[in-house]
């Protein structure tokens, strides 16, 4: 694996194991993400990958059976240490998720919802803070006048878009991100990725992705996962010219998965 | 031999449609048979007036006060308690031996004969406590009778509230609590809602549970622990007693026409908090 020693390095996953019950999940996973990059983790379905994003805001632990040992640091804070707030863990690493799942509520309520969920009352705070995160997704322009209307009502790649935003309004360093184009056409895909490439200048992310031309696309790094297993983990570029592992590439040449 | 389909397919929905009409016929029936009979002492003296003789005359104006505050105290005390139960229930336990024990016995208790939470309240509040025949005994029992029917409809409603709405919430920094309060309840309040209802339905119309708790007072009450009768009591005395079939019948037509009241102006409300919200 190449690295940069003057690189920053916000996540640092060392040595990561994962039990759903007796079934190991993730098997002594390393990896180093740097800040403002894109990270992909690509592999055939059930490798792993959607878990080892999920231990990185601790979405696991709603899942009950779930057991972690190793270590993941983020700004080298130790995030499964008994002083770890995961309230706060959660609104620093945010999560875009498959579907598009803004709250049955209007756009406004939509983006403010984290805001409202600590505290923050002050009407022009607010108003600012939402419009800041729309124009951030990039979705001011097609909502500003009709804030009003439920979050449900946009089509699906502007409530996707809207999902991003009511992210961003809790200021993350680092979006996860889930498969975020998986229930969208190719055209808003585009959109998305366009919008990513944008956020990274902002924002470290993190994606999952089943499609590997999305992550030789947008990604700077890219992770290969199988059955648990970091097989391979190296720059974009190397991953898809010239892997160093022959299951990364039989993966990348279309051979299974 | 087999049957051509389209011919099962017509004796499928002949014996469906037959099974709703003759269903609906029966419930249309039992409100017209009590409306012809009731609605002719029906007006504005029998409702403001004072009953005269027992009841053989006059108006049924105390057992109006005392169905609408009972079913309104029981309820005052049992949503609270069930909706927080529910969401205890639904939201903080993991699913344990625990929890199953105590869904089984509110199934239980749900289907007891309301008559033996009349004996349980009699023993309980009016008797152990000293409460005496009251408001607040019989208010206290009732909410004890309906409880089940609340939390039990409320938990499903709950658990019906799509898991990705929390995921969400929790992911954006809300607590457990947060998430409860900004995104479950309002989504579960349908449901939540429905279960009010019925409980409503059910205090409005029960006569075994108050009979023993509230007693049978025609006197118009004044304080919680004054006794008070009831429409449906009133109901059960003028018929048993052989007092007045027709001032019986214009009290069961009052409480059908109230009960009828009561379901449409709450699910307008709502229709009205979902239109808003959505």
């Amino acid at each position: 694996m190449e690295k940069q020693s003057s690189a920053e390095y916000i996540i640092n996953i060392k040595n990561l194991d994962l039990f759903y019950g007796k079934f190991q999940a993730l098997i002594a996973v390393d990896m180093l993400a740097q800040k403002n990059m894109i990270t992909a983790l690509i592999g055939p379905s059930g490798c792993g990958k959607s878990t080892l994003l999920r231990c990185l805001n601790r979405m696991n632990d709603l899942i009950r059976g779930v057991k972690i040992t190793g270590k993941i640091e983020i700004n080298n804070l130790d995030i499964y240490s008994k002083s770890t707030d995961v309230t706060e863990l959660r609104k620093n690493v945010g999560m875009v998720f498959q579907r598009p799942n803004p709250f049955p509520l209007s756009i406004y309520d939509n983006v403010v919802y984290g805001l409202r969920v600590a505290g923050i009352r002050n009407k022009t705070e607010l108003d600012e803070i939402a419009e800041k995160s729309l124009r951030g997704a990039w979705l001011w322009d097609q909502v500003k006048d009709k804030l009003n209307h439920p979050g449900l009502e946009l089509p699906l790649d502007q409530q996707q878009r809207l999902c991003i935003a009511r992210l961003l309004a809790v200021q993350p360093e680092v979006i996860l991100m889930d498969e975020p184009c998986s229930s969208l056409d190719p055209i808003a895909t585009m959109k998305i990725e366009e919008l990513m490439i944008e956020l990274k200048k902002e924002y470290t992310i993190v994606i999952v992705t089943h499609n590997m031309q999305q992550a030789s696309r947008v990604s700077d790094f890219t992770g290969y996962m199988l059955l648990g297993e970091m097989i391979e983990f190296d720059k974009t570029v190397n991953i898809f010219t010239r892997p160093a592992n022959k299951l990364t590439e039989e993966y990348i040449s279309g051979k299974y998965g | 031999m087999r049957i051509n389909p389209k011919y099962t397919q017509w004796g499928a929905v002949t014996i469906l449609t037959s099974a709703t009409i003759f269903t609906i016929l029966i419930l249309v029936f039992i409100i017209f048979f009590i409306l012809e009979k009731g609605l002719p002492v029906l007006g504005l003296s029998f409702l403001t007036e004072n009953p005269q003789e027992m009841g053989k005359a006059g108006g049924i104006f105390p057992t109006l006060i005392g169905t609408i505050i009972l079913p309104v105290f029981a309820l005052l005390i049992a949503t609270p308690l069930g909706i927080s139960t529910s969401v205890y229930l639904a939201e903080y336990t993991k699913e344990t031996r625990i929890t199953k024990v105590i869904r089984f016995g509110t199934d239980c208790l749900a289907g007891i004969p309301s008559i033996i939470f009349g004996l349980f309240g009699y023993i309980f509040f009016v008797i152990t406590l000293g409460f005496g025949w009251s408001i607040l005994s019989g208010g206290l029992t009732l909410a004890v009778m309906v409880l089940p029917t609340i939390i039990r409809t409320s938990e499903e409603a709950i658990r019906a509230v799509p898991n990705s709405y929390r995921k969400v919430s929790f992911s954006l920094g809300a607590s457990r609590w947060q998430t409860v309060k900004k995104v479950v309840l309002p989504n579960a309040l349908p449901g939540i809602v429905t279960g009010i209802m019925l409980s409503i339905g059910r205090s409005i119309g029960e006569t075994a549970a108050v009979i023993f708790t509230a007693g049978s007072s025609l006197r118009i009450p004044s304080s919680v622990f004054d006794s008070t009768r009831t429409m449906a009591v009133h109901f059960y005395i003028l018929a048993r007693e052989g007092i007045s079939s027709e001032n019986a019948y214009g009290t069961a037509a009052t409480l059908i026409i109230a009960v009828l009241f009561v379901n449409l102006l709450a699910y307008y409300t709502m229709h009205r908090f979902i239109a808003k919200r959505s």
